[in-house]
Protein backbone atom coordinates (compact mmCIF):
# COMPACT_ATOMS: atom_id res chain seq x y z
CA UNK A 1 0.00 0.00 0.00
CA UNK A 2 1.24 3.15 -0.95
CA UNK A 3 1.30 4.89 2.41
CA UNK A 4 -1.05 6.62 4.44
CA UNK A 5 0.22 9.92 4.68
CA UNK A 6 -1.90 11.06 2.09
CA UNK A 7 -5.09 10.91 4.74
CA UNK A 8 -3.59 13.91 6.72
CA UNK A 9 -6.23 16.54 6.01
CA UNK A 10 -5.23 20.51 5.91
CA UNK A 11 -8.53 22.07 5.76
CA UNK A 12 -6.93 25.34 5.55
CA UNK A 13 -6.15 25.42 2.01
CA UNK A 14 -7.43 23.33 -0.60
CA UNK A 15 -4.85 21.29 -2.40
CA UNK A 16 -6.51 22.64 -5.66
CA UNK A 17 -7.87 26.32 -5.63
CA UNK A 18 -8.47 28.52 -8.82
CA UNK A 19 -8.83 32.19 -8.35
CA UNK A 20 -10.77 33.78 -11.12
CA UNK A 21 -8.96 32.35 -13.29
CA UNK A 22 -9.58 33.00 -17.03
CA UNK A 23 -8.02 31.34 -20.09
CA UNK A 24 -8.23 32.65 -23.87
CA UNK A 25 -7.36 30.73 -27.13
CA UNK A 26 -5.94 33.09 -29.53
CA UNK A 27 -7.60 32.65 -32.78
CA UNK A 28 -5.28 33.56 -35.75
CA UNK A 29 -6.03 33.12 -39.60
CA UNK A 30 -3.23 31.81 -41.98
CA UNK A 31 -1.11 35.29 -42.10
CA UNK A 32 -0.88 35.00 -37.96
CA UNK A 33 -3.74 37.97 -38.35
CA UNK A 34 -5.91 38.19 -35.07
CA UNK A 35 -9.43 36.21 -35.87
CA UNK A 36 -11.37 36.44 -32.59
CA UNK A 37 -10.43 35.40 -29.02
CA UNK A 38 -12.59 32.61 -27.44
CA UNK A 39 -12.58 32.69 -23.41
CA UNK A 40 -12.27 28.77 -22.77
CA UNK A 41 -12.36 29.10 -19.27
CA UNK A 42 -14.33 32.43 -17.80
CA UNK A 43 -13.69 33.45 -13.68
CA UNK A 44 -13.36 30.15 -12.70
CA UNK A 45 -13.15 29.82 -8.82
CA UNK A 46 -12.81 26.32 -7.28
CA UNK A 47 -11.54 25.23 -4.20
CA UNK A 48 -10.87 21.01 -3.62
CA UNK A 49 -10.04 19.96 -0.53
CA UNK A 50 -7.29 17.16 0.34
CA UNK A 51 -8.90 13.93 0.09
CA UNK A 52 -12.26 14.92 -2.08
CA UNK A 53 -13.53 13.15 -5.14
CA UNK A 54 -14.07 15.80 -7.31
CA UNK A 55 -16.34 15.53 -10.52
CA UNK A 56 -16.33 17.80 -12.89
CA UNK A 57 -19.39 17.72 -15.70
CA UNK A 58 -19.96 19.63 -18.70
CA UNK A 59 -20.85 19.11 -22.33
CA UNK A 60 -18.07 19.03 -25.27
CA UNK A 61 -16.30 22.54 -25.40
CA UNK A 62 -17.54 23.93 -22.00
CA UNK A 63 -13.72 24.27 -20.90
CA UNK A 64 -13.60 21.45 -18.57
CA UNK A 65 -10.47 20.04 -20.39
CA UNK A 66 -8.86 23.40 -20.63
CA UNK A 67 -9.41 24.14 -16.91
CA UNK A 68 -7.64 20.55 -16.12
CA UNK A 69 -4.74 21.58 -18.17
CA UNK A 70 -4.15 24.13 -15.85
CA UNK A 71 -3.68 22.31 -12.79
CA UNK A 72 -1.20 20.46 -13.86
CA UNK A 73 0.62 23.54 -15.44
CA UNK A 74 0.37 22.67 -19.15
CA UNK A 75 -1.43 25.91 -19.61
CA UNK A 76 -1.21 28.99 -17.96
CA UNK A 77 -3.91 31.62 -17.08
CA UNK A 78 -4.35 34.34 -19.13
CA UNK A 79 -5.68 36.50 -16.08
CA UNK A 80 -6.23 35.04 -12.54
CA UNK A 81 -4.06 32.35 -10.71
CA UNK A 82 -3.90 28.63 -9.96
CA UNK A 83 -2.53 27.33 -6.78
CA UNK A 84 -1.75 23.38 -6.21
CA UNK A 85 -0.56 22.66 -2.60
CA UNK A 86 0.06 26.08 -2.00
CA UNK A 87 2.22 26.49 -4.99
CA UNK A 88 1.33 29.39 -7.96
CA UNK A 89 1.27 27.14 -11.14
CA UNK A 90 2.73 30.55 -12.51
CA UNK A 91 5.83 30.02 -11.14
CA UNK A 92 8.37 28.88 -13.69
CA UNK A 93 10.71 27.36 -10.66
CA UNK A 94 7.77 25.07 -9.12
CA UNK A 95 6.63 23.82 -11.97
CA UNK A 96 8.22 20.17 -11.47
CA UNK A 97 6.72 19.86 -8.19
CA UNK A 98 3.28 20.85 -9.22
CA UNK A 99 3.26 18.18 -12.34
CA UNK A 100 4.79 15.67 -9.58
CA UNK A 101 1.72 16.63 -7.07
CA UNK A 102 -0.70 17.14 -9.40
CA UNK A 103 -0.82 13.70 -11.96
CA UNK A 104 -2.66 13.69 -14.60
CA UNK A 105 -4.35 10.96 -17.00
CA UNK A 106 -5.59 11.77 -20.46
CA UNK A 107 -8.57 10.35 -22.47
CA UNK A 108 -6.66 8.63 -25.38
CA UNK A 109 -4.55 5.54 -23.65
CA UNK A 110 -2.71 5.05 -26.59
CA UNK A 111 -1.46 8.40 -27.06
CA UNK A 112 0.12 8.17 -23.03
CA UNK A 113 1.97 5.17 -22.97
CA UNK A 114 5.48 5.81 -23.73
CA UNK A 115 6.99 2.52 -22.66
CA UNK A 116 7.02 -0.62 -24.68
CA UNK A 117 6.39 -2.84 -21.82
CA UNK A 118 3.91 -1.89 -18.83
CA UNK A 119 6.17 -1.86 -16.05
CA UNK A 120 8.69 0.39 -18.03
CA UNK A 121 5.78 2.39 -19.08
CA UNK A 122 5.09 3.29 -15.10
CA UNK A 123 8.54 3.66 -14.51
CA UNK A 124 8.92 6.33 -16.81
CA UNK A 125 7.90 9.40 -14.05
CA UNK A 126 9.51 8.24 -11.41
CA UNK A 127 13.03 8.11 -14.35
CA UNK A 128 11.87 11.37 -15.11
CA UNK A 129 12.02 12.74 -11.68
CA UNK A 130 15.34 11.39 -10.80
CA UNK A 131 14.27 8.55 -8.40
CA UNK A 132 17.39 6.14 -7.86
CA UNK A 133 16.82 2.74 -9.57
CA UNK A 134 15.75 0.65 -6.47
CA UNK A 135 13.38 2.76 -5.43
CA UNK A 136 11.59 3.12 -9.05
CA UNK A 137 11.44 -0.60 -9.14
CA UNK A 138 9.65 -0.32 -5.83
CA UNK A 139 7.31 2.20 -6.76
CA UNK A 140 6.56 0.43 -9.72
CA UNK A 141 5.35 -2.89 -8.22
CA UNK A 142 2.83 -0.48 -5.55
CA UNK A 143 1.28 1.19 -8.55
CA UNK A 144 0.87 -1.75 -10.41
CA UNK A 145 -0.63 -3.68 -7.75
CA UNK A 146 -2.93 -0.57 -6.56
CA UNK A 147 -4.50 -1.06 -9.71
CA UNK A 148 -4.86 -4.48 -10.07
CA UNK A 149 -2.47 -4.93 -13.43
CA UNK A 150 0.53 -6.23 -11.58
CA UNK A 151 -0.10 -9.40 -13.29
CA UNK A 152 0.61 -7.40 -16.65
CA UNK A 153 3.59 -6.05 -15.60
CA UNK A 154 5.76 -7.75 -18.61
CA UNK A 155 3.00 -7.18 -21.24
CA UNK A 156 3.65 -5.17 -24.18
CA UNK A 157 1.14 -1.98 -23.85
CA UNK A 158 -0.83 -2.97 -27.35
CA UNK A 159 -1.95 -6.13 -26.32
CA UNK A 160 -4.26 -4.48 -23.94
CA UNK A 161 -7.77 -3.75 -23.10
CA UNK A 162 -9.24 -0.52 -23.38
CA UNK A 163 -9.61 0.19 -20.05
CA UNK A 164 -6.25 -1.71 -18.51
CA UNK A 165 -4.37 0.23 -20.77
CA UNK A 166 -5.65 3.44 -18.99
CA UNK A 167 -5.29 2.09 -15.36
CA UNK A 168 -1.67 1.59 -16.83
CA UNK A 169 -1.55 4.91 -17.16
CA UNK A 170 -3.40 5.41 -14.22
CA UNK A 171 -0.65 3.53 -12.19
CA UNK A 172 2.40 5.52 -13.96
CA UNK A 173 0.72 8.40 -12.67
CA UNK A 174 1.08 7.18 -9.14
CA UNK A 175 4.24 5.62 -9.01
CA UNK A 176 5.35 9.72 -9.25
CA UNK A 177 3.16 9.35 -5.61
CA UNK A 178 1.00 12.64 -6.63
CA UNK A 179 -0.96 13.86 -3.57
CA UNK A 180 -4.09 14.68 -6.13
CA UNK A 181 -4.52 13.23 -10.14
CA UNK A 182 -6.43 15.24 -12.39
CA UNK A 183 -8.07 12.41 -14.92
CA UNK A 184 -9.46 14.11 -18.35
CA UNK A 185 -12.46 12.19 -20.02
CA UNK A 186 -10.40 8.55 -19.15
CA UNK A 187 -13.28 6.47 -19.83
CA UNK A 188 -14.32 8.57 -22.97
CA UNK A 189 -12.96 5.81 -25.70
CA UNK A 190 -13.58 2.66 -23.33
CA UNK A 191 -16.53 0.46 -23.53
CA UNK A 192 -19.03 0.10 -20.60
CA UNK A 193 -16.85 -2.72 -18.78
CA UNK A 194 -13.38 -0.66 -19.31
CA UNK A 195 -15.54 2.37 -17.76
CA UNK A 196 -16.39 0.51 -14.87
CA UNK A 197 -12.73 -1.09 -14.25
CA UNK A 198 -11.30 2.80 -14.49
CA UNK A 199 -13.68 4.12 -12.36
CA UNK A 200 -13.63 1.26 -9.63
CA UNK A 201 -9.73 1.92 -9.68
CA UNK A 202 -9.98 5.20 -9.51
CA UNK A 203 -12.86 5.14 -6.46
CA UNK A 204 -10.38 2.90 -4.59
CA UNK A 205 -7.74 5.13 -4.85
CA UNK A 206 -9.61 7.76 -3.21
CA UNK A 207 -10.78 5.60 -0.30
CA UNK A 208 -7.71 3.64 -0.03
CA UNK A 209 -4.85 6.02 -0.37
CA UNK A 210 -6.84 8.84 0.11
CA UNK A 211 -5.48 10.33 -3.33
CA UNK A 212 -7.41 13.81 -4.31
CA UNK A 213 -9.29 12.63 -7.53
CA UNK A 214 -10.50 15.54 -10.08
CA UNK A 215 -12.68 13.54 -12.29
CA UNK A 216 -13.54 15.07 -15.53
CA UNK A 217 -15.83 13.18 -17.46
CA UNK A 218 -19.51 13.45 -19.49
CA UNK A 219 -21.02 9.96 -17.90
CA UNK A 220 -23.34 10.71 -15.46
CA UNK A 221 -23.41 7.85 -13.66
CA UNK A 222 -19.40 8.36 -12.87
CA UNK A 223 -19.97 11.18 -10.37
CA UNK A 224 -22.64 9.19 -8.34
CA UNK A 225 -19.95 8.79 -5.86
CA UNK A 226 -18.20 12.29 -5.85
CA UNK A 227 -18.19 14.40 -2.68
CA UNK A 228 -18.65 17.42 -4.70
CA UNK A 229 -19.40 18.22 -8.68
CA UNK A 230 -18.95 20.95 -10.89
CA UNK A 231 -21.16 21.61 -13.72
CA UNK A 232 -19.28 23.60 -16.29
CA UNK A 233 -21.10 25.77 -19.24
CA UNK A 234 -19.30 28.20 -21.44
CA UNK A 235 -16.07 28.10 -19.48
CA UNK A 236 -18.20 29.39 -16.56
CA UNK A 237 -19.19 27.09 -13.28
CA UNK A 238 -22.32 26.64 -13.83
CA UNK A 239 -23.48 24.55 -11.03
CA UNK A 240 -21.53 23.39 -7.91
CA UNK A 241 -22.28 20.99 -4.81
CA UNK A 242 -23.07 17.20 -3.94
CA UNK A 243 -24.18 14.99 -6.53
CA UNK A 244 -27.67 14.63 -4.50
CA UNK A 245 -27.97 18.64 -5.02
CA UNK A 246 -26.96 18.54 -8.69
CA UNK A 247 -29.18 15.75 -9.63
CA UNK A 248 -32.35 17.45 -8.02
CA UNK A 249 -32.47 19.85 -10.62
CA UNK A 250 -32.88 17.94 -13.58
CA UNK A 251 -34.52 20.63 -15.56
CA UNK A 252 -31.54 23.27 -14.98
CA UNK A 253 -29.32 20.33 -16.28
CA UNK A 254 -31.54 19.59 -19.22
CA UNK A 255 -30.98 23.03 -19.95
CA UNK A 256 -27.12 22.60 -20.04
CA UNK A 257 -27.60 19.74 -22.06
CA UNK A 258 -26.24 17.41 -20.09
CA UNK A 259 -28.06 13.59 -19.68
CA UNK A 260 -29.65 12.86 -15.88
CA UNK A 261 -28.89 9.09 -15.14
CA UNK A 262 -31.87 6.97 -15.87
CA UNK A 263 -33.18 6.25 -12.61
CA UNK A 264 -32.98 9.87 -11.78
CA UNK A 265 -34.66 10.86 -15.05
CA UNK A 266 -37.83 8.03 -14.15
CA UNK A 267 -37.80 9.23 -10.46
CA UNK A 268 -38.20 12.78 -11.81
CA UNK A 269 -40.61 12.04 -14.51
CA UNK A 270 -43.10 10.22 -11.85
CA UNK A 271 -42.28 13.15 -9.75
CA UNK A 272 -43.69 15.42 -12.29
CA UNK A 273 -47.07 13.17 -12.59
CA UNK A 274 -47.56 13.45 -9.02
CA UNK A 275 -45.66 10.49 -7.00
CA UNK A 276 -44.57 11.98 -3.90
CA UNK A 277 -40.76 11.04 -4.24
CA UNK A 278 -37.86 12.49 -2.58
CA UNK A 279 -35.63 14.95 -5.04
CA UNK A 280 -32.33 13.68 -6.46
CA UNK A 281 -32.28 9.94 -6.54
CA UNK A 282 -29.21 8.54 -7.69
CA UNK A 283 -29.14 4.69 -7.32
CA UNK A 284 -31.88 2.24 -8.66
CA UNK A 285 -31.74 0.95 -5.10
CA UNK A 286 -33.20 4.25 -3.64
CA UNK A 287 -35.92 4.22 -5.97
CA UNK A 288 -37.26 0.91 -5.19
CA UNK A 289 -36.98 2.11 -1.58
CA UNK A 290 -39.11 5.40 -2.24
CA UNK A 291 -41.51 3.45 -4.69
CA UNK A 292 -41.94 0.71 -1.72
CA UNK A 293 -42.54 3.10 0.83
CA UNK A 294 -44.67 5.52 -1.78
CA UNK A 295 -46.94 2.04 -2.35
CA UNK A 296 -47.37 1.17 1.28
CA UNK A 297 -48.26 4.73 1.98
CA UNK A 298 -50.69 4.05 -0.85
CA UNK A 299 -51.80 0.59 0.44
CA UNK A 300 -52.73 1.98 4.17
CA UNK A 301 -54.90 4.91 2.52
CA UNK A 302 -56.95 2.28 0.60
CA UNK A 303 -57.00 0.01 3.74
CA UNK A 304 -58.40 3.61 5.74
CA UNK A 305 -60.95 3.94 2.99
CA UNK B 1 -2.65 -9.21 -42.38
CA UNK B 2 -1.23 -6.17 -41.90
CA UNK B 3 -0.66 -6.22 -38.62
CA UNK B 4 1.10 -9.02 -38.33
CA UNK B 5 4.59 -7.74 -39.31
CA UNK B 6 6.50 -8.24 -36.37
CA UNK B 7 9.06 -5.68 -35.74
CA UNK B 8 12.47 -6.20 -34.90
CA UNK B 9 13.52 -10.14 -35.48
CA UNK B 10 13.82 -10.40 -31.67
CA UNK B 11 14.29 -14.17 -30.77
CA UNK B 12 13.33 -15.29 -27.23
CA UNK B 13 15.46 -17.60 -25.68
CA UNK B 14 17.77 -17.97 -22.74
CA UNK B 15 21.42 -17.72 -23.53
CA UNK B 16 24.62 -16.37 -23.22
CA UNK B 17 24.44 -14.29 -25.94
CA UNK B 18 20.74 -12.83 -25.30
CA UNK B 19 22.10 -11.80 -21.42
CA UNK B 20 25.49 -9.77 -23.06
CA UNK B 21 25.43 -6.35 -22.38
CA UNK B 22 23.76 -4.89 -25.20
CA UNK B 23 26.73 -2.25 -25.75
CA UNK B 24 28.80 -5.34 -26.10
CA UNK B 25 26.83 -7.26 -28.80
CA UNK B 26 27.04 -3.51 -30.87
CA UNK B 27 31.23 -3.30 -30.40
CA UNK B 28 31.04 -6.75 -31.40
CA UNK B 29 29.15 -6.97 -34.39
CA UNK B 30 31.01 -3.67 -36.00
CA UNK B 31 34.93 -5.69 -34.84
CA UNK B 32 33.55 -8.31 -36.85
CA UNK B 33 32.52 -6.24 -39.67
CA UNK B 34 35.54 -4.71 -39.75
CA UNK B 35 37.40 -8.21 -39.49
CA UNK B 36 35.37 -9.37 -42.47
CA UNK B 37 36.98 -6.32 -44.74
CA UNK B 38 40.73 -6.90 -42.86
CA UNK B 39 41.40 -10.15 -43.83
CA UNK B 40 42.51 -11.11 -47.17
CA UNK B 41 43.66 -14.93 -46.63
CA UNK B 42 41.55 -18.17 -46.96
CA UNK B 43 42.68 -18.70 -43.53
CA UNK B 44 41.16 -15.44 -42.33
CA UNK B 45 37.95 -16.31 -43.46
CA UNK B 46 37.90 -20.10 -41.91
CA UNK B 47 38.62 -17.96 -38.49
CA UNK B 48 35.33 -16.02 -38.80
CA UNK B 49 33.58 -18.72 -39.93
CA UNK B 50 34.62 -20.68 -36.77
CA UNK B 51 33.67 -17.35 -34.75
CA UNK B 52 30.80 -16.70 -35.75
CA UNK B 53 29.66 -20.49 -35.71
CA UNK B 54 30.57 -20.50 -32.18
CA UNK B 55 28.03 -17.32 -31.16
CA UNK B 56 25.62 -19.02 -33.38
CA UNK B 57 26.00 -22.30 -31.62
CA UNK B 58 25.95 -20.48 -28.28
CA UNK B 59 22.95 -17.89 -28.93
CA UNK B 60 20.80 -21.14 -29.40
CA UNK B 61 18.81 -19.47 -32.22
CA UNK B 62 18.23 -21.81 -35.15
CA UNK B 63 20.40 -21.43 -38.07
CA UNK B 64 17.11 -20.57 -40.00
CA UNK B 65 16.51 -17.57 -38.80
CA UNK B 66 19.84 -16.42 -39.72
CA UNK B 67 19.65 -17.22 -43.32
CA UNK B 68 16.07 -15.73 -43.35
CA UNK B 69 17.98 -12.41 -43.32
CA UNK B 70 19.79 -13.05 -46.58
CA UNK B 71 16.94 -14.07 -48.34
CA UNK B 72 16.63 -9.67 -48.81
CA UNK B 73 20.25 -9.87 -50.08
CA UNK B 74 20.29 -12.34 -52.74
CA UNK B 75 19.84 -10.51 -55.67
CA UNK B 76 22.81 -8.38 -54.88
CA UNK B 77 24.91 -10.91 -54.08
CA UNK B 78 24.14 -12.35 -57.01
CA UNK B 79 25.04 -9.08 -58.92
CA UNK B 80 28.07 -8.61 -57.22
CA UNK B 81 29.43 -12.26 -58.02
CA UNK B 82 28.70 -11.82 -61.44
CA UNK B 83 30.55 -8.67 -61.99
CA UNK B 84 33.11 -9.48 -59.80
CA UNK B 85 33.23 -12.93 -61.95
CA UNK B 86 33.62 -11.45 -64.94
CA UNK B 87 35.01 -7.80 -65.13
CA UNK B 88 37.91 -8.76 -63.26
CA UNK B 89 41.25 -8.42 -65.05
CA UNK B 90 43.92 -11.56 -64.77
CA UNK B 91 44.34 -14.99 -66.11
CA UNK B 92 41.45 -16.62 -68.33
CA UNK B 93 39.83 -19.68 -67.28
CA UNK B 94 36.96 -19.79 -69.50
CA UNK B 95 35.71 -17.56 -72.66
CA UNK B 96 31.92 -17.19 -73.56
CA UNK B 97 31.39 -14.85 -76.28
CA UNK B 98 33.12 -12.07 -75.05
CA UNK B 99 32.94 -12.53 -71.40
CA UNK B 100 35.63 -14.25 -70.05
CA UNK B 101 35.78 -15.69 -66.32
CA UNK B 102 39.38 -15.18 -64.53
CA UNK B 103 40.80 -16.76 -62.14
CA UNK B 104 41.34 -13.32 -60.32
CA UNK B 105 37.70 -12.39 -60.67
CA UNK B 106 36.91 -16.05 -59.47
CA UNK B 107 38.79 -15.69 -56.05
CA UNK B 108 37.04 -11.96 -55.79
CA UNK B 109 33.55 -13.21 -56.49
CA UNK B 110 33.71 -15.77 -53.72
CA UNK B 111 35.49 -13.78 -50.97
CA UNK B 112 32.82 -10.97 -51.85
CA UNK B 113 30.19 -13.36 -51.52
CA UNK B 114 31.18 -14.56 -48.23
CA UNK B 115 31.93 -11.03 -46.75
CA UNK B 116 28.48 -10.15 -47.12
CA UNK B 117 27.11 -13.12 -46.57
CA UNK B 118 28.46 -12.93 -43.07
CA UNK B 119 28.50 -9.76 -42.70
CA UNK B 120 24.69 -10.02 -42.56
CA UNK B 121 24.43 -13.36 -40.68
CA UNK B 122 26.04 -11.40 -37.91
CA UNK B 123 24.22 -8.83 -37.68
CA UNK B 124 21.29 -10.99 -37.72
CA UNK B 125 22.77 -12.49 -34.69
CA UNK B 126 22.50 -8.98 -32.59
CA UNK B 127 19.16 -8.45 -33.78
CA UNK B 128 17.76 -11.75 -33.26
CA UNK B 129 19.53 -11.80 -29.79
CA UNK B 130 18.32 -8.43 -28.30
CA UNK B 131 15.52 -6.72 -27.72
CA UNK B 132 14.81 -3.36 -29.69
CA UNK B 133 14.69 -1.71 -26.43
CA UNK B 134 17.67 -2.96 -24.85
CA UNK B 135 19.55 -2.01 -28.37
CA UNK B 136 18.39 1.71 -28.30
CA UNK B 137 19.74 1.93 -24.79
CA UNK B 138 23.15 -0.25 -25.54
CA UNK B 139 23.13 2.94 -28.14
CA UNK B 140 22.58 5.57 -25.78
CA UNK B 141 24.99 4.59 -23.87
CA UNK B 142 27.50 3.97 -26.04
CA UNK B 143 26.98 7.31 -27.98
CA UNK B 144 27.30 9.19 -24.65
CA UNK B 145 30.44 10.58 -25.47
CA UNK B 146 29.18 12.38 -28.57
CA UNK B 147 27.50 14.75 -25.89
CA UNK B 148 30.34 16.69 -25.56
CA UNK B 149 29.98 17.90 -29.17
CA UNK B 150 26.35 18.58 -28.54
CA UNK B 151 24.66 15.41 -30.19
CA UNK B 152 21.34 14.96 -28.73
CA UNK B 153 22.17 11.40 -27.83
CA UNK B 154 19.22 10.85 -25.17
CA UNK B 155 17.31 12.39 -27.77
CA UNK B 156 17.65 10.76 -30.15
CA UNK B 157 17.37 7.22 -28.18
CA UNK B 158 13.82 8.26 -27.36
CA UNK B 159 12.88 9.06 -30.21
CA UNK B 160 13.65 5.92 -31.63
CA UNK B 161 12.19 4.10 -28.24
CA UNK B 162 9.08 5.94 -29.42
CA UNK B 163 8.91 5.36 -33.03
CA UNK B 164 9.55 1.90 -32.12
CA UNK B 165 6.35 1.73 -29.53
CA UNK B 166 4.16 3.48 -32.39
CA UNK B 167 4.62 1.20 -35.42
CA UNK B 168 2.04 -1.11 -34.93
CA UNK B 169 -0.37 1.36 -33.70
CA UNK B 170 0.38 3.37 -36.61
CA UNK B 171 0.49 0.09 -38.16
CA UNK B 172 -3.28 -0.96 -36.99
CA UNK B 173 -3.90 2.86 -37.61
CA UNK B 174 -3.15 2.28 -41.74
CA UNK B 175 -5.28 -0.41 -41.80
CA UNK B 176 -8.33 0.58 -40.23
CA UNK B 177 -8.44 3.73 -42.60
CA UNK B 178 -7.52 1.29 -45.40
CA UNK B 179 -10.59 -0.72 -44.70
CA UNK B 180 -12.70 2.38 -44.26
CA UNK B 181 -11.54 3.86 -47.97
CA UNK B 182 -11.94 0.21 -49.42
CA UNK B 183 -15.92 0.23 -48.11
CA UNK B 184 -16.18 3.19 -49.73
CA UNK B 185 -14.85 2.04 -52.94
CA UNK B 186 -11.00 2.95 -53.25
CA UNK B 187 -9.09 0.78 -55.37
CA UNK B 188 -5.65 -0.12 -54.38
CA UNK B 189 -4.68 -2.85 -55.82
CA UNK B 190 -5.40 -2.84 -59.80
CA UNK B 191 -3.45 -0.38 -61.89
CA UNK B 192 -0.13 -0.07 -62.67
CA UNK B 193 2.85 1.65 -60.03
CA UNK B 194 1.99 5.32 -60.99
CA UNK B 195 -1.77 4.45 -60.17
CA UNK B 196 -1.12 2.47 -57.41
CA UNK B 197 0.74 5.61 -55.67
CA UNK B 198 -1.65 7.56 -56.53
CA UNK B 199 -4.21 5.36 -54.62
CA UNK B 200 -1.68 5.63 -51.53
CA UNK B 201 -2.00 9.70 -51.41
CA UNK B 202 -5.57 9.59 -49.55
CA UNK B 203 -4.33 6.99 -47.42
CA UNK B 204 -1.15 8.71 -45.93
CA UNK B 205 -2.75 12.26 -45.67
CA UNK B 206 -5.09 11.12 -42.64
CA UNK B 207 -2.80 8.61 -41.62
CA UNK B 208 -0.04 11.63 -41.12
CA UNK B 209 -2.59 13.84 -40.00
CA UNK B 210 -3.33 11.39 -37.23
CA UNK B 211 0.33 10.77 -36.48
CA UNK B 212 0.93 14.75 -35.80
CA UNK B 213 -2.56 14.48 -33.43
CA UNK B 214 -0.93 11.49 -31.55
CA UNK B 215 2.66 13.28 -31.70
CA UNK B 216 0.70 16.24 -29.66
CA UNK B 217 -0.75 14.00 -27.15
CA UNK B 218 2.06 11.92 -26.54
CA UNK B 219 4.53 15.24 -25.87
CA UNK B 220 1.77 16.97 -23.29
CA UNK B 221 1.43 13.58 -21.37
CA UNK B 222 5.44 13.20 -21.40
CA UNK B 223 5.83 16.87 -19.84
CA UNK B 224 2.42 16.46 -17.30
CA UNK B 225 4.49 13.07 -16.21
CA UNK B 226 7.98 15.53 -15.65
CA UNK B 227 9.68 14.89 -18.80
CA UNK B 228 12.40 17.27 -19.30
CA UNK B 229 14.70 15.74 -21.30
CA UNK B 230 18.06 13.79 -20.17
CA UNK B 231 19.64 15.50 -17.80
CA UNK B 232 18.31 15.04 -14.26
CA UNK B 233 17.12 11.25 -15.05
CA UNK B 234 17.65 8.25 -13.72
CA UNK B 235 16.81 4.80 -15.01
CA UNK B 236 15.10 2.02 -14.04
CA UNK B 237 16.93 -0.77 -15.96
CA UNK B 238 20.81 0.79 -16.09
CA UNK B 239 22.83 -0.68 -18.16
CA UNK B 240 25.57 -2.27 -15.60
CA UNK B 241 28.55 -4.67 -16.96
CA UNK B 242 28.93 -7.99 -15.41
CA UNK B 243 31.45 -10.71 -15.33
CA UNK B 244 30.76 -11.95 -18.47
CA UNK B 245 30.34 -8.98 -20.76
CA UNK B 246 34.59 -8.23 -20.05
CA UNK B 247 34.97 -12.01 -20.90
CA UNK B 248 33.40 -11.22 -24.41
CA UNK B 249 35.24 -8.17 -25.05
CA UNK B 250 38.43 -10.66 -23.66
CA UNK B 251 37.74 -12.48 -26.73
CA UNK B 252 36.59 -10.08 -29.26
CA UNK B 253 40.18 -8.89 -28.67
CA UNK B 254 41.60 -12.43 -29.15
CA UNK B 255 39.68 -12.65 -32.21
CA UNK B 256 40.72 -9.23 -33.64
CA UNK B 257 44.51 -10.00 -33.07
CA UNK B 258 44.13 -13.74 -34.37
CA UNK B 259 42.18 -11.84 -37.91
CA UNK B 260 45.29 -9.78 -38.44
CA UNK B 261 48.05 -12.05 -37.69
CA UNK B 262 46.42 -14.08 -40.44
CA UNK B 263 47.35 -11.57 -42.88
CA UNK B 264 50.63 -11.21 -42.46
CA UNK B 265 51.82 -14.71 -40.85
CA UNK B 266 49.94 -17.04 -43.38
Amino acid sequence: MIVNRFLQKDNNMGIIKTDKLVFEYIRRDEEGNVEGITRAVDEVDIDVKQGDFVAILGHNGSGKSTLAKHINAILYPTEGAVWVDGMNTADEKDIWNIRQEAGMVFQNPDNQIIGQVVEEDVGFGPENMGVPTEEIWQRVEESLKAVGMYEFRKHSPNKLSGGQKQRVSIAGVIAMHPKCIILDEPTAMLDPNGRKEVVRAVRALNDVEGITIVLITHYMEEIIHADKVFVMDKGKVAMEGTPREIFSQVEKLKELRLDVPQVTLLAHELQKSGIDLPDGILTIDELVQALSRVSQVMQKCKERR
Amino acid sequence: MIRDITLGQYYQADSVIHRLDPRVKLVATICFIISLFVVESWIGYVIAALFLAAVIKLSKVPFKFMVKGMKAIVFILLITVVFNMFLTPGEALVTVWKLTITKEGLRLAAMMAIRLSFLIIGSSVMTLTTTPNSLTDGMEKLMNPLKAVKVPVHEVAMMMSIALRFIPILLEETDKIMKAQIARGADFESGNLVKKAKAMVPLLVPLFISAFRRANDLAMAMEARCYRGGEHRTKMKPLQYKRRDGFAYLTLVCYLTVCVLSNYIL
